[in-house]
């Protein structure tokens, strides 16, 4: 200390006096991150070696984890706010979304480098075949029928998806029994891939025909008690898409529904009222103003379903396996990837998917420049 | 393979083998000893002499890690093994290896389940590889032997050793092509035989039919059946993203039946052509039961909708609304429960077609193959060379070894002590094709055509066609 | 003025009744599949494949009254007469209506020389429903077997308790910490300006579409590195790292159109960024945080390829707890049911607890004030 007031007595400024002015503030500045750090890695030591009991553990894991990340974003900023303010306003920004992006390249785009190259190699990855892979992705029958199956999973999914979506999260929002709805339209998305699987093999299951045969699918159940003959329907293409796209409509639905209902909650309750008073018919205010209030949180679950709908790939999986011309292009790169271990081709797909999604990408920016949101 | 009378006899080699090996002399009428055993009521004692023959095989390596293992010298360590086995078999693999746990102190902790075929390529080029792993599909294991992941076995597993322990054939399919140039891939532990078809005993016995013992005699078992208002055959090959293994398992069986064992290891090596007339009289045969709607359960259209594990079930409605069903042993755990072997069910070997090419037998097995080299991980893998190391598995029911040194009065199961009997029997002996070819095709383009010829999407010549294009350059 | 409130409030009523029916109707059918494994969730495994699952509701169905053997003499092959109906064999195998309103259907096949007599009456009354199904799955499904020497091993698979308990130290952490990320990330993105801004976003949005399949292999490479494969860490690492994009987007669409005087009044009050983040943003973006939350919540539940690889077979999730609980029969489809039914509990409780953050007015209040 005695020190540092000397220097300043000199008058000589520059870094090196704020840097000895404030050696009690670097002093805890190192002080504090240091022992966030020890205490985050004691922590973890005790997770992975102990053998306390598996509760014990579960409740420091989940303190631990969510604590630490934010300990670990309250301690970054307030290093930060310690600098001078300029390096503050320089620095800060770095401080939000650099964590983000730091995971984000970690675990999406540096695997995604990695995929460009593979996409380039063999099915072992061990010699280049320039752009075969790319030449079978464009031209084999099977990926082209997944891209004309991806094309109707597409429109039709996102499409019902998200009009469903839409009109169920406004017309509950009118209701006393809201929660009741909503609960009933989301459960299918509480239901894992493999439930569902099953429970929509009951409604398309056909038994064959043939004395005291009985169909245990509801559809033929249906058809049959209606007079009709049981058909295959799985195995009737290019119907069969539209019934595996019915299972993505059941399973979506909940998404878009929950995302729309609260922007439709942020529609301010006088608005809607002015306009009724107005005289206005439901139909005037769901076009003229829910839908022009609500239209950025619509082009993001749009947006969103359509990514599903081309990454979609457990239902088709599930159900059909891809056979019976229901393939899409997620499920040729799983079963590239998984089940023929050609990891070239597999590859190739990836990036097909990744290059299909640009035109969505491209929209999406533009909207966001045209909404000021930049 | 050339040889296709390798894989004759099972306890026949085996006792051989033990009289050779452990200069036993009581071992003489070594093979013939299997029919009194069938013959007669009671097969303890029969079998019990054979119990004490067989079951020590080649002496274990002397200086090896398994001789090592058994003298401590690995107390305390841990092989991981992953598999695609759940359930009751895990219990009965973990019950098979406890013994072994006890006497060398290395724990041998198994970690497979749902979902093995899917991740061990993923676990595998992570560089977190099991120590050893269990593959149902030598093609498979292929894919990471090319990658140069795989241990060679050979390197510490001499090949006396190995052909006292294996018969050629199991030997052969386990050489395949590495980076580095041909190793021994891996281990077979466990088989199963797929040649089997399966019938309500006591429905069969009411109506008074008889086995078959001929394809003649099968096709007029099927017509007696059609003519008795009923649908002879249960089939199904839906099986999620494999939909199509079981029709292929048919193929395999008829060709099998119709053409030479040569041709038929050049058709798993892509020599011989799908499109070519071996193949085609093949499919010819099937689709003379499948296609037609009065001898299929449901009809043809219903083949493709229908589980494999489902397909059976009908069988054992009251009455049966089908009556025959081909599918290898693992098949009974699908069976409704609470049903007695060769009381509610049994089984009838599926009979051969052209006489010329006799009995023959397909099956299936597990490889293990080993992907670190630790001296406690070669202990573990020189075990599983051994039949003991899945005796109480066999004594429980639900495995059947490929080992020379097994005994057949091991076998907990009189199903699976039949089946055993029957590969030992078999003029030929070959693996699932499917399996051994390339995934993209065995585990791809062989399933999907054919899935899709069976619905009715495309016709033979451009099923088969399809297949010929997918097979890897 | 009271009539035209009157004749208001009556429209009202119609309206909101006829609101009311049409979610009915539609959550009706939405619900339909779900019934169908409720019920098929109590079934027995057998039924499962021998009827449909709306045969347990009551519904009239031909029972067999007696049966009737032919006379040796009977000629199968030709025309028969039973119970005063003619008609051959194939007839009968399809059921004839007899005059009395009884049906005749042959049993079997023509050796059996048997015929049913049935009588249509209400079945479904006493549907045989059982809890045996989540008995087992809870528990965990025994498995028993007689080894050589008689004795009989049984062994009961692990209960799901543990199960449970890993997957909430897996899916609570990890569908926190995403959303916290995505939230400073989201704020920075929407309000703070600095170079790369717009690249640095397109990036993140990009990799939307990224299957997280390529990613397994590169990230278990890095944990093999790390020493960190099988650590709960990893597994949140791993989800955070597969939801941000989408937690970054949706939380950016929704704090960008947040109302840019409450942020610029803040300012002028010399509040800081971090300041205006966790005592502004945070509270008036719960609506959005909380439904991103149900989703990355309901997919970390119900993941099973990350868990299987990142968590390995130490810490067994739900999901792979029940894959393996089916084991080689695959088709325990009344298990299966069972589970998923079980494993629905806690996200619909996730959803419930979250939904009463979507309320009217947080956001039009705010702007007011």
């Amino acid at each position: 200390m005695e020190n540092s007031m000397g220097d300043k007595s000199k008058g000589n400024g520059g870094v090196g006096t704020w840097l000895l002015t404030n050696l009690g503030r670097i002093l805890i500045s190192l002080v504090v991150p240091i022992g966030l750090f020890v205490i985050l890695w004691q922590g973890f030591m005790f997770l992975r070696d102990s053998n306390a009991p598996q509760l014990v553990l579960v409740l420091v894991a989940i303190v631990w984890g969510v604590g630490g990340v934010a300990a670990l974003f309250w301690v970054t900023n307030w290093l930060v706010e310690k600098m001078p303010k300029e390096w503050t306003r320089r620095i800060q920004p770095f401080v939000f979304v650099g964590p983000a992006i730091a995971i984000i390249a970690w675990f999406l785009f540096i695997p995604v480098i990695r995929t460009l190259i593979l996409s380039f190699q063999n099915d072992i990855s061990n010699a280049w075949v320039g752009f075969a892979n790319y030449i079978f992705a464009f031209t084999d029958r099977v990926m082209l029928d997944a891209f004309r199956n991806n094309l109707l999973w597409l429109v039709f999914g996102t499409f019902f998806s998200v009009s469903l979506g839409l009109v169920i999260a406004v017309l509950a929002d009118r209701s006393r029994y809201e929660t009741v709805y909503k609960v009933l339209i989301f459960l299918p998305m509480a239901i894992s891939f493999v439930g569902a699987g099953v429970i929509w093999k009951f409604i398309y299951a056909y038994q064959g025909l043939g004395v005291g045969i009985q169909e245990i699918g509801l559809l033929n159940g249906i058809v049959v008690a209606m007079g009709g003959t049981a058909q295959p329907w799985l195995t009737q293409a290019p119907w069969n898409n539209f019934l595996l796209i019915i299972i993505m409509v059941w399973l979506q639905t909940g998404f878009a529904m929950v995302i729309i209902s609260s922007a439709v909650k942020g529609i301010p309750a006088e608005l809607l009222e002015a306009a009724r008073v107005d005289g206005a018919s439901e139909f005037k205010i769901f076009f003229s103003i829910i839908i022009p209030s609500i239209s950025g949180t619509l082009i993001t679950v749009t947006t969103t379903i359509v990514i599903f709908s081309l990454k979609l790939f457990d239902v088709v999986y599930v159900m059909t396996g891809g056979n019976f011309g229901t393939n899409v292009i997620a499920n040729e790169f799983y079963l590239q990837r998984f089940t023929y271990g050609n990891a070239g081709r597999a590859s190739a797909i990836a990036i097909v998917l990744l290059i299909a999604t640009l035109p969505v990408m491209i929209y999406n920016l533009r909207q966001f420049n045209e909404r000021r949101a930049f | 393979m050339k040889n296709k009378n390798r894989f004759l006899g099972f306890l026949g080699l085996v006792l051989i083998l033990s009289m050779i090996l452990a200069a036993c002399g009581g071992g003489e009428e070594a093979a013939p000893t299997e029919a009194p055993v069938a013959a007669a009521p009671t097969t303890a004692p029969v079998t019990a002499p054979a119990g004490e023959e067989c079951g020590t095989g080649a002496p274990i390596i002397p200086g090896g890690d398994l001789e090592k293992a058994y003298a401590g010298e690995y107390t305390g360590t841990t092989v991981t093994m992953d598999g695609p086995f759940s359930s009751n078999d895990q219990v009965k693999f973990e019950d098979a290896v406890k013994d072994f746990e006890t006497k060398t102190g290395i724990n041998i902790d198994y970690i497979g389940g749902k979902g093995f075929e899917d991740n061990i390529g993923v676990k595998v080029d992570g560089g977190n590889p099991p120590d050893i792993a269990d593959f149902p599909q030598p093609g498979l294991l292929d894919t990471q032997v090319r990658k140069g992941k795989v241990v060679d076995v050979s390197t510490f597993l001499p090949a006396d050793y190995l052909a006292a322990q294996y018969k050629q054939g199991w030997l052969d399919m386990a050489k395949m092509e590495a980076p580095s140039g041909p190793i021994t891939a891996g281990i077979w532990n466990r088989t199963n035989g797929k040649s089997l078809v399966w019938y309500n005993k006591k429905a069969f016995d009411a109506a008074g039919y008889t086995i078959p013992t001929t394809w003649d005699e099968l096709m007029a078992l099927t017509q007696q059946i059609a003519d008795d208002g009923d649908t002879p055959w249960c089939i199904g090959i839906e099986s999620g993203a494999a939909t199509g293994w079981a029709m292929t398992d048919w193929i395999e069986e008829v060709m099998l039946r119709t053409t030479s064992p040569e041709n038929y290891d050049k058709w798993t090596k892509g020599e011989l052509k799908f499109d070519s007339p071996e193949v085609n009289n093949a499919i010819d045969n099937i689709t003379k039961i499948w296609f037609d709607d009065a001898y299929v359960k449901g009809g043809r259209a219903a083949i493709a909708t229908t589980n494999f594990g489902d397909a059976p079930k009908p069988m054992f409605e009251d009455p049966p609304k089908c009556w025959l069903h081909k599918q290898g042993n693992f098949i009974t755990s699908f069976f409704p429960e609470g049903l007695t072997p060769e009381v509610d069910y049994d089984f009838f070997y599926l009979p051969g077609i052209d006489s010329q090419y006799g009995s023959p037998f397909l099956i299936a097995g597990d490889i293990y193959a080993m992907f670190n080299d630790r001296p406690e991980v070669r202990a573990v893998l020189e075990y599983f060379t051994r039949a003991e190391s899945i005796k109480t598995w066999m004594e429980a029911g639900g495995a059947i070894s490929p080992h020379n040194d097994q005994c057949l009065s091991w076998y907990g199961d009189p199903m699976e002590k039949k089946i055993a009997a029957l590969i030992r029997d078999a003029s030929t002996v070959r693996f699932d094709g499917s399996d051994l070819m390339p995934g993209a095709v065995g585990a791809g383009s062989f399933w999907k055509s054919m899935t899709a010829f069976v619905s009715g999407q495309i016709d033979q010549a451009t099923a088969l066609q399809e297949i010929d294009a997918s097979w890897p350059k | 003025m009271a009539a035209k409130a009157q004749g208001f409030q009556k429209q009202k009523r119609t309206s909101s009744i006829l609101l009311n029916l049409t979610l009915s109707i539609i959550c009706f059918i939405w619900l339909l599949p779900v019934i169908g494994l409720l019920i098929t969730s109590f079934r027995n495994s057998q039924d499962i494949f021998t009827s449909g699952w709306w045969k347990v509701f009551p519904h009239r169905e031909y029972q067999n009254t007696r049966q009737i053997i032919l006379d040796p003499s009977v000629d199968v092959n030709g025309p028969m007469t039973v119970e005063g109906v003619t008609a051959s064999f194939d007839e009968f195998r399809n059921g004839v209506t007899a005059p009395t309103g009884e049906k005749l259907t042959w049993y079997g096949n023509k050796r059996t020389r048997t015929i049913d007599v049935a009588e249509q009456k209400w079945v479904g009354f006493s549907a045989a429903l059982s809890l045996k199904n989540y008995i087992s799955v809870l528990s965990g499904k025994s498995v028993t077997f007689t080894d050589a020497s008689g004795r009989e091993v049984v062994t009961r698979g692990p209960a799901l308790g543990s199960a449970f308990l890993n997957s909430l130290a897996v899916t609570i952490p990890a569908t926190i910490i995403p959303i916290l990320i995505a939230a400073f990330a989201a704020y920075g993105f929407a309000w703070l300006n600095f170079p790369g801004r717009k690249l640095l976003f397109i990036l993140v949005v990009a990799m939307l579409v990224v299957p997280l399949q390529i990613a397994l292999v590169p990230i278990l490479q890095d944990y093999t590195r790390l020493n960190l494969n099988g650590t709960f860490l990893a597994i949140w690492l791993a989800h955070t790292g597969f939801g941000l994009p989408l937690a970054v987007y949706l939380l950016f669409n929704y704090i960008a159109l947040l109302p840019r005087e409450i942020l610029e009044s803040a300012f002028l009050d010399g509040a800081s960024n971090f300041t205006i983040f966790t005592s502004l943003i945070l509270p008036l973006s719960i609506p959005a945080l909380a439904s991103f939350a149900i989703f990355q919540f309901l997919w970390v539940w119900n993941d099973f390829l990350v868990a299987l690889i990142f968590l390995g077979d130490k810490n067994r999730v739900v999901t792979s707890a029940l894959a393996n609980l089916v084991g080689e029969r695959g088709q325990d489809w009344h298990l299966l049911t069972a589970g998923a039914f079980i494993t629905m509990i806690l996200p619909l409780i996730v959803f419930l607890a979250l939904q009463r953050y979507f309320v009217r007015g947080m956001m039009a209040g705010s702007v007011k004030g």
